[in-house]
């Protein structure tokens, strides 16, 4: 019977870190700023191509994944710089702007890298309980999407950065008028989310077959998890995960993937219809 | 009179799209001395603050303010030299709580200047009672003392408060009048501010500043700063 509740467990954190991974960055982009980061895939794309690139070249899984982590960061706030900082007040503009950017770093990659890249394969490791047999990397990046809502917690609601980025999310003049270097805060935190793309990239480098269009994998995933969890990462975009990997895993469980996915979406579909601005509407209101 | 400047404005023109607002607006107020800007609806008093703290461009003019020019400097840059801006309708974080909007004042006078945390619980003791109250929440008085401790606790040169009694209770806005007159007394705060009610600019103002059109058109002072002549520049 345990060894059944586990595998249930196990297929909820399975499809929860996924959402959370590939969520996180762009609800991060989207909450702070207003922008709807079309790119994001890309970020995605690039840090599992960084990660597969330094494994390749000899470097430790994990520190091939910090550092690509890091890298997608770094040229999120070069992107922030050189492009999105000149559409904060043309929303529309800014998506056009960033899928544009996707279109031309995907075919880009094509051309010079090429349609496929080896792979690294998943770390190995497995445990069994019961009958059942799982795998130990799945489980880790169930860990690794826990700390990444623990550390943006911690980031945004107990630092002096995140005082002053939640001011500047919620009037950007009036923290100007107090002070805030805004334009400095909207890079850091473009960089953050694009970061945790790369994050989410790194984690899943090793479980899939890298192209230059894997970012599309991730995009639609994140963006539902966007649009009905709404602007609050910790309030929405959890809930959100938590909501849709219930769904998802009860049905991947009686019926199968193909149900499982539609199932989701038709929820989706539901919870705006009932919540057009999403999730954290409610929790918010409830929580003041 | 102080003779010692704090701001000299100087025919300064601002608006919004191609409409100018202010058009040629001087004035100088000295350290320490409280100011009011007076005059009817619609005239620009506030868009004349909005321009001081820097979130509105200034078209032409200069704003000197101790002895530098921060006409081309932005709003955040002005905050950190010393603005304390207050604005029309308090604009506090309202998802934050009153501490939390307090340490992004913290900000005002830049990392290396003093900061007062204790002097503004001490002078809005109501904020200390709510410190994790949700700013959203509160009533316009406690809002209107959170959104003036929030430029208090930076200590700043120069405060710029754009209707500070408007919408809050009477006996908060005595309140607020006697801490204001402190900040002066005690911390040598110079003090501008935009006001429509009667009662406060009396209460609080040495000087006048008579705006009309966009343009200074008079200044009181001493014993003009009356009852008689204050009613009279006001739509009552």
């Amino acid at each position: 019977m345990s060894a059944e509740l586990f595998s249930l467990f196990y297929q909820f954190a399975d499809v929860f870190a996924f959402l959370i991974l590939s969520a996180a960055g762009l609800a991060i982009v989207f909450g702070m700023m207003g922008v709807i980061n079309m790119a994001h895939g890309e970020f995605i794309m690039c840090g599992a191509y960084v990660t597969v690139g330094l494994v390749n070249l000899g470097v430790p899984l994990v520190i091939a994944q910090i550092l690509a982590a890091l890298t997608a960061g770094l040229i999120g706030v070069a992107v922030e710089f050189l492009i999105v900082r000149r559409f904060y007040k043309r929303p529309l503009d800014s998506l056009l702007a960033t899928w544009g950017l996707s279109l031309i770093v995907t075919q880009s990659m094509l051309l010079i890298v090429g349609s496929a890249v080896r792979g690294i394969g998943t770390p190995e490791g497995s445990f069994a309980i019961g009958g059942y047999t799982f795998s130990s990397y799945r489980l880790v990046l169930f860990g690794c999407a826990v700390a990444v809502l623990a550390g943006l917690y911690i980031v945004f609601m107990k630092t002096r950065f995140g005082v002053i980025a939640r001011a500047t999310m919620q009037n950007a003049a009036m923290a100007k008028a107090l002070g805030a270097r805004t334009g400095r805060i909207y890079a850091i935190s473009f960089g953050i989310g694009t970061g945790l793309a790369g994050l989410c990239g790194a984690l899943y480098a090793p479980t899939m077959t890298l192209i230059p269009t894997m970012g599309a994998t991730f995009v639609v995933e994140s963006f539902v998890t966007v649009v009905i969890g709404g602007a609050n990462v910790l309030l929405g975009t959890a809930p959100a995960a938590v909501f849709l990997a219930v769904i998802r895993m009860t049905l991947n469980a009686s019926y199968g993937q193909i149900i499982g996915q539609i199932g989701m979406l038709f929820a989706v579909i539901l919870i705006i219809r009932v919540l057009p601005e999403g999730l954290s509407s409610v929790l918010v209101r409830r929580g003041r | 009179m102080p003779t010692d400047r704090i701001l000299d404005v100087s025919e300064l023109w601002a608006g919004y799209g191609a409409t100018p607002i202010l058009q040629g607006v001087s004035m100088s107020v000295s350290r320490g001395e409280i100011v009011g800007v007076i005059g009817r609806n619609g005239v620009g008093k506030s868009t004349l603050m909005r321009c001081l703290i820097g979130l509105l461009q200034t078209w032409r003019g200069t704003i000197t303010f101790m002895g530098q020019d921060v006409t081309q400097l932005e709003a955040d840059a002005r905050a950190r030299a010393g603005f304390g801006y207050i604005p029309q309708g308090r604009d506090v974080f309202p998802q934050m709580s009153v501490e939390e909007n307090l340490q992004v004042g913290e900000l005002i006078g830049g990392p290396d200047g003093k900061k007062l945390p204790d002097l503004v619980y001490e002078y809005f003791p109501r904020l200390r009672e709510r410190r994790r109250q949700v700013a959203g929440t509160m009533s316009g008085g406690e809002q209107q003392q959170l959104a003036i401790g929030r430029a208090l606790i930076g200590n700043p040169s120069l405060m710029i408060l754009d209707e500070p009694s408007e919408g809050v209770q009477p006996s908060i806005v005595q309140h607020i009048c006697e801490a204001l007159k402190s900040f002066r007394n005690e911390l040598g705060t110079t003090i501008i501010f935009v006001e429509q009610n009667l009662d406060t600019i009396l209460a609080i103002a040495q000087r006048c500043y008579i705006m009309e059109k966009g343009t200074i058109t008079r200044s009181l002072a001493g014993d003009d700063v009356n009852e008689d002549n204050v009613r009279a520049q006001l739509l009552l």
